[in-house]
């Protein structure tokens, strides 16, 4: 057990140690290949990834020359900036352009989608809009009772079917009903499913066929949650549920914890699907818009808070 | 993207080293680059891999790799030898109480499968004759109680909860109940809480106070980042952990989280969850978690579903068959029916090396099972004598082929060729050729 006791001390002692020698660096204001080495562990730390964080220090080497900064602290306002650019995007939020809008929340097992539209019913009823959810997750033991609860909190809708009913039938009854009682929104819940299961993904395009064929247009808005917690396997889930269907948004949850999510800088690179919400407590109000100025300050920020 | 093997990477880098006659310290640095690169990938910490790549090269500079005709497969084997060393050399099992109840508590993260996890380890002490008793301790999630009942009653498995109670309570009564009931297992639910969610660690430690479980497990989900340091290491300092259960390992994440979480707590990996099923619930094979880590494949375990579904009789005779290169079209229809027991083949292709990588660069390739049974109808209609010497098939037996089983000539004329090509094959192995392919095998 000698190398594994050596590496669980080496944890325990140096918990935030990349902080303190990243700010050591910043305040001696002198910087070399030690200081991008330790940006770099640091994008790494959050989950960055390493082709992601190679570039971007990559890109910062190169700016950091051509214009001659030597100042630790404008280096990494310059870091900054690289990622803002990445994660800034027009659009944000779900615009209701239409009535009713349908919106389809995916993701594999796990992260938060039923939570997520439990909290996102919220935030639109308290913007007075009429909404109606339909419990698509059919699969697992009383995911259906769990949005329901929900529901009852938000003060929304809900279509539900019996367990181990077609999701697809389900999510076409319940934009049949938004539209026979007038609703503004239809959230759409899945169940979890995991990238790499054909017959899964092939279900998910019948539900996205069929909630076309019941609203032209629809679904307007195909969200992805992605867990803050998670590695870089959300590069695959991301792409292949893109594959699968077109994703119109990620929503980033469990930001709460200490994980960064940095993998989202990754996934928007390669796909250039914006963030529109984050995740932060299992209240309903702890959903938020993506805010990229505040996400990016807390990608730099202690880990432990 | 992701390293289809460290092994042909490592193995490349080195050649092209080969010409300069002895490896120096600087060309191993080379070549331990790729072994971080790939653990980094893998999603390992990455001070977790600095530290390992740290004991990797001390090993690598020994002369033993250095001075090896193979360096690059020596650089392997010792990498992952230690990272075998490192997951725990044997396979770890459930602590056990010598007087009834023995408790066990799951604990971890939101949405890491503790529910569902609680759910198959039931399953499976009930399916070696164990008694157990599914405790529903999670009154926060909208729910909750409510899909572990929903699971226990498809599992014939009894399930005690008090509503929305404290949780420290419903545990004490819950053991009181499986002494009276005769119950010797307690598998308590507990809810999903974040590590630095105070309140709720401290309610954690309430339960583990007034019950004192014999076995605490963090379920960790595979697809964990670089965060599972943090999270195995706060729950580490609140509670006693004994061990850990790795969940969606059926997804084709490689699941470093768990090397990062046993160099955290030291505490072993006991199980894997690998599926919606309740049956997908296996014992935890170090070594085979090191390969996929390494993107090497999950050949062991390849080889156990293999076995299990494999008549050991016929396995035998066919090994002979094939040793004398008397393998029929007979024999390969009854390959399909023993290939058909192991699952589908796209599980199949995942597990072997290099070949999880293959599905992604054949984007949307996948293997159809429905080609098999096409296959089995060709085979199935042909006579016994064309089934033992394909050669004489000619173009009016083709057709009669095609049309009792409802394929084209053509799909006839391609699985004759492809049989041959087998047959080809085959007498290579015979031959010895491709001995020592999978030099860590």
């Amino acid at each position: 057990m000698g190398l594994l006791g050596r590496i669980g001390e080496g944890l325990k002692k140096t918990r935030n140690n990349i902080m303190d020698r990243l700010q050591g660096l910043l305040t001696s204001k002198s910087f070399d290949e030690q200081f991008y080495e330790e940006l770099e562990e640091l994008l790494l730390a959050a989950d960055v990834g390493v082709q992601a964080a190679q570039e971007l220090v990559g890109k910062l080497c190169e700016q950091a020359s051509a214009k001659r900064i030597q100042d630790a602290e404008q280096l990494t306002a310059l870091l900054k900036n690289l990622i803002l650019q990445l994660l800034t995007w027009e659009t944000t939020s779900i615009a209701i352009t239409q009535k009713p809008t349908v919106v389809l929340v995916l993701g594999v097992n796990g992260v938060g989608k039923t939570t997520t539209i439990g909290k996102l019913a919220g935030l639109f009823r308290s913007q007075g809009q009429k909404v109606i959810l339909a419990a698509g997750d059919t699969f697992r033991a009383a995911a259906s009772e769990q949005l329901e609860i929900w529901a009852g909190r938000a003060e929304a809708e809900i279509v539900r079917h019996q367990p181990g009913a077609d999701p697809a039938a389900v999510i076409f009854d319940a934009i049949t009903a938004a539209r026979a009682r007038n609703a503004d929104l239809v959230l759409c819940d899945t169940a979890g499913r995991l990238h790499n299961k054909s017959n899964l993904m092939d279900e998910l395009k019948k539900i996205y066929r069929v909630a076309e064929r019941a609203l032209p247009g629809a679904p307007h808005e195909v969200l992805l949650v992605l867990d803050a917690t998670t590695g870089q396997n959300a590069i695959a889930q991301a792409r292949i549920f893109h594959q699968a269907v077109p994703l119109t948004g990620i929503v980033l949850t469990k930001l709460d914890g200490t994980a960064k999510g940095g993998i989202i800088i990754a996934v928007t690179r390669e796909l250039g699907i914006p963030v529109k919400f984050v995740g932060i407590g299992e209240g309903v109000d702890d959903l938020q818009p993506f805010n990229p100025q505040e996400y990016v300050t807390g990608l730099f920020e202690e880990p432990v808070r | 993207m992701i390293f289809e093997s460290l092994a042909g990477k490592l193995q490349e880098t080195l050649r092209r080293l080969r010409g300069k006659g002895r490896l120096t310290e600087k060309d191993i640095d080379t070549a331990l680059r790729e072994v971080r690169l790939s653990l980094l990938e893998a999603d390992v910490n990455f001070k977790v891999v600095k530290e390992f790549v740290g004991v990797v090269r001390e090993r690598c500079l020994a002369a033993e790799v250095l001075e090896s005709l193979t360096p690059g497969q020596q650089v392997v084997k010792v990498v992952s030898e230690e990272l075998t060393r490192m997951m725990g050399e044997k396979q770890a099992k459930l602590n056990h109480s010598p007087t009834p109840p023995t408790v066990v508590m799951m604990v971890g993260l939101q949405g890491s499968g503790k529910t569902t996890s609680a759910a198959k380890l039931a399953a499976i002490l009930k399916k070696s004759s164990h008694n157990p008793l599914l405790v529903a301790a999670d009154i926060y999630r909208p729910a909750a109680i409510k899909q572990l009942q929903v699971l226990g009653d498809q599992l014939g498995i009894a399930v005690f909860q008090l509503g929305q109670q404290d949780p420290a309570k419903i545990a004490i009564a819950a053991i009181e109940t499986a002494k009276k009931t005769r119950h010797d297992y307690v598998i308590i639910d507990t809810a999903g809480r974040l590590h630095i969610d105070e309140t709720l660690m401290t309610e954690l430690r309430c339960i583990e106070q007034a019950v004192a479980p014999h076995e605490t497990l963090l379920v960790v989900d595979a697809m964990t980042g670089q965060d599972a340091v943090n999270v195995a290491r706060v729950f580490q300092e609140k509670i006693k952990l004994t061990g850990v259960v790795l969940t969606k390992l059926d997804g084709d994440s490689r699941g470093g989280a768990a090397l990062s979480v046993r160099a955290v707590t030291g505490c072993p990996v006991k199980f894997a969850g690998s599926g919606e099923k309740t049956e997908a619930f296996q014992p935890f094979y170090p070594e085979r978690m090191a390969a996929r880590i390494l993107g090497m494949g999950d050949v062991l375990s390849l080889i156990d579903k293999a076995q299990a579904a494999y008549d050991g009789k016929k396995a035998q005779e066919m090994e002979k068959k094939l040793r004398e290169q008397q393998f029929s079209l007979e024999d390969f229809l009854d390959q399909l029916e023993q290939l058909k027991k192991m699952g589908p083949l796209n599980h199949l292709l995942e597990m072997m090396p290099g070949m999880g990588g293959l599905g992604k660069k054949l984007k949307g390739i996948t293997v159809d099972d429905r080609e098999l049974v096409k296959v089995e109808a060709i085979i199935k209609s042909m006579t016994k004598q064309e089934r033992l010497s394909p050669t004489i098939i000619n173009s009016s037996r083709r057709k009669r082929i095609a049309l009792g089983s409802g394929t084209k000539v053509q799909d006839i004329n391609n699985l004759l060729k492809q049989f041959e090509m087998m047959q080809k094959m085959l007498k290579q192995f015979g031959k010895g050729k491709n001995k020592g392919k999978f030099p860590l095998l």
